[in-house]
């Protein structure tokens, strides 16, 4: 306990000695995350594809959890954040019950697309640094700060074979509501509208026609909804429960966790949607 | 017989450790750097109201010779000394038996090490989470091993959590992973989550009312796990011998163990 007490706290009154924050930018991330044991080869970041990239190999022996569709946009209200559920490993759905929104705290969002285990890793990484800079500077981190953090990370290990894409959604007093895309490759940028994942274009589809940023509530968590239910019909990747969120300024809240499938059905024979669809079931 | 189909794997004899690493036909091989051999075998963990049911086969394989008829998947992990005496979580680890112990013995020293720092046995989600940091810990270098981990939660409620190669996890009612899991999976699907059940009478077409999914009785978890694996069995060479199973209660873990046909 001392020692840990030792490795986070400050001094009480400033010094010109480095914050620990200013000595992790210098030194690289804290020892919780350098931990990783690498094959004792050359090139471990190609044994790592050849092994576990189903893409390029499909017989790979190791096949990670992936596909995805997730999507956010900023509006008039706030931000929608909403998700579907599959999980795929190859051609088998691997799992339709995946909670793709991560809560990091109560006012931040984060999405998970890519690598199931690298999002749920690195966004929980992230929910403790952005808990330590609270501590260390008694206010909440901007997402500006938060999406950074990661984005910095993740840059990183360019290269060594991590796949996410992933969104930071939240509110803070300096900013309102933000919004930033942030990726394996290193990208980070603020938005006011992102899809991600193997459904992104299907989502982008729907999102595009019909946003305004003057949209009320409910118009468009309806439209946060539909565009994932587009994608989940079209991308084979992408199905399972829409998970969708609305973020405020006093935090976010939860719209459930719906299974598509009466949704889906009841789009088309309320609304009239989806007619390349038969509704006979004889 | 199954050597001569297209598409089944082209290995010479069945060594029971690897040889090289298999690649395509055309392909030219890449990486002669090939650490994991795939021991087979299936494991299966359904979760109810106050219990958790655990349960794998215990043949184990490489590629189509039997290295034995009795090798456990399931692991007590915690309680005292070497026999894991108070246990009240079990680990199952499928696919290379070697990444599996070696998982087994690094969780079980951290949850008894938890024990004599806090004086408190590690609670089932704490378990869950460290489980999946030390899967992750290999993220470049991965554990060959689907491992599902199981348990009561704090409130005394079944819990079970299932894992892939690098420690995405999440909490479930059932799981099944390994071999036969495409088998098995589907089948839970419908018996345990009543996916696609319809209440009869219900009405036609967009009318009917789906079946709601109700915690089991522990009898009818135990009939359905036995059930998945002679089913299983009949149909994957890589699954049979012998069915081990622990049943997690808050009187502690009892293990069965049923024999399965062994062709």
């Amino acid at each position: 306990m001392d020692t840990l007490v030792a490795q986070y706290s400050c001094p009480a009154i400033e010094d010109t000695t480095l914050d620990a924050e200013q000595d992790e930018l210098l030194h690289g991330p804290d020892a919780l995350s350098l931990n990783f044991s690498l094959p004792p080869i050359a090139q471990p970041s190609s044994w790592l594809r050849a092994m576990t990239d189903d893409a390029s190999n499909p017989n790979c022996p190791i096949k990670i959890a992936h596909g995805t569709t997730t999507l956010a946009f900023r509006f008039k209200g706030g931000i929608i954040v909403c998700t579907d559920s599959r999980a795929t490993q190859g051609n088998w759905i691997a799992s339709q019950t995946v909670k793709k929104v991560i809560e990091i705290n109560n006012s931040l969002l984060g999405t998970m697309a890519g690598g199931a285990a690298d999002c749920q890793y690195w966004l929980a990484y992230l929910g403790m640094q952005c808990r330590l800079h609270e501590l260390r500077n008694k206010r909440r981190i901007t997402v500006a700060a938060a999406s950074k953090i990661l984005a910095n990370l993740v840059y990183s290990y360019k290269g060594m074979g991590l796949s996410m894409g992933t969104m930071c959604a939240g509110v803070t007093p300096q900013e309102g509501p933000a919004l930033y895309y942030v990726d394996s490759d290193g990208t980070r940028m603020a938005g006011n509208m992102f899809c991600v994942g193997s459904g992104q274009t299907f989502a982008y589809g729907v999102l595009d026609a019909e946003y305004r940023y003057e949209m009320e509530d409910e118009e468009a968590l309806e439209l946060g909804r539909r565009s994932i239910l587009a994608a989940m019909h079209r991308d084979a990747y992408s199905g399972g429960f829409i998970n969708l969120y609305h973020v405020k300024e006093d935090g976010w809240v939860k719209h459930g966790f719906s299974d598509m499938n009466p949704i889906f059905w009841k789009t088309k024979l309320e609304k009239g949607e989806f007619s390349n669809v038969t509704a006979d079931m004889e | 017989m199954a050597s001569i189909l297209p598409g089944a794997p082209q290995e010479g004899i069945g060594y029971s450790f690897s040889q090289a690493a298999p690649n395509a036909a055309s392909e030219p091989r890449q990486h002669s750097f090939y650490p994991y051999s795939d021991n087979g075998g299936t494991s299966l963990g359904i979760s109810g109201t106050d219990f958790t049911i655990m349960a794998a086969d215990t043949r184990n394989v490489s590629g189509y010779s039997i290295n034995t008829r009795y090798s456990p998947r399931l692991y007590l992990i915690g309680g005292e000394g070497p026999e894991n005496k108070g246990a009240r979580i079990v680990l199952s680890v499928v696919g290379f038996t070697a990444d599996g112990s070696a998982l087994k013995e690094r969780l079980d020293n951290i949850v008894k090490m938890y024990k004599y720092h806090h004086g408190k046995p590690m609670s089932v989600s704490a378990c869950a989470q460290r489980l999946s940091h030390l899967l992750y810990s290999k993220r470049f270098f991965p554990f060959y091993v689907s491992a599902i981990l199981g348990g009561l939660d704090e409130e005394g409620k079944g819990a079970l959590y299932s894992y892939d190669y690098v420690g995405s996890y999440e909490r479930e009612q059932c799981r099944s992973a390994g071999a036969a899991s495409s088998l098995i999976m589907p089948f839970l699907d419908n018996q345990v989550n009543f996916k696609n059940q319809y209440q009869p009478g219900s009405g036609t077409g967009h009318n009917l009312q789906a079946v709601v999914a109700e915690p089991l009785p522990r009898e009818r978890v135990t009939q359905l796990v036995r059930d998945a694996f002679t089913s299983a069995v009949e149909r994957h060479i890589e699954v049979g011998d012998g069915l081990q199973m622990m049943i997690i209660t808050k009187d502690g873990v009892q293990e069965k163990y049923v024999e399965l046909k062994k062709d």
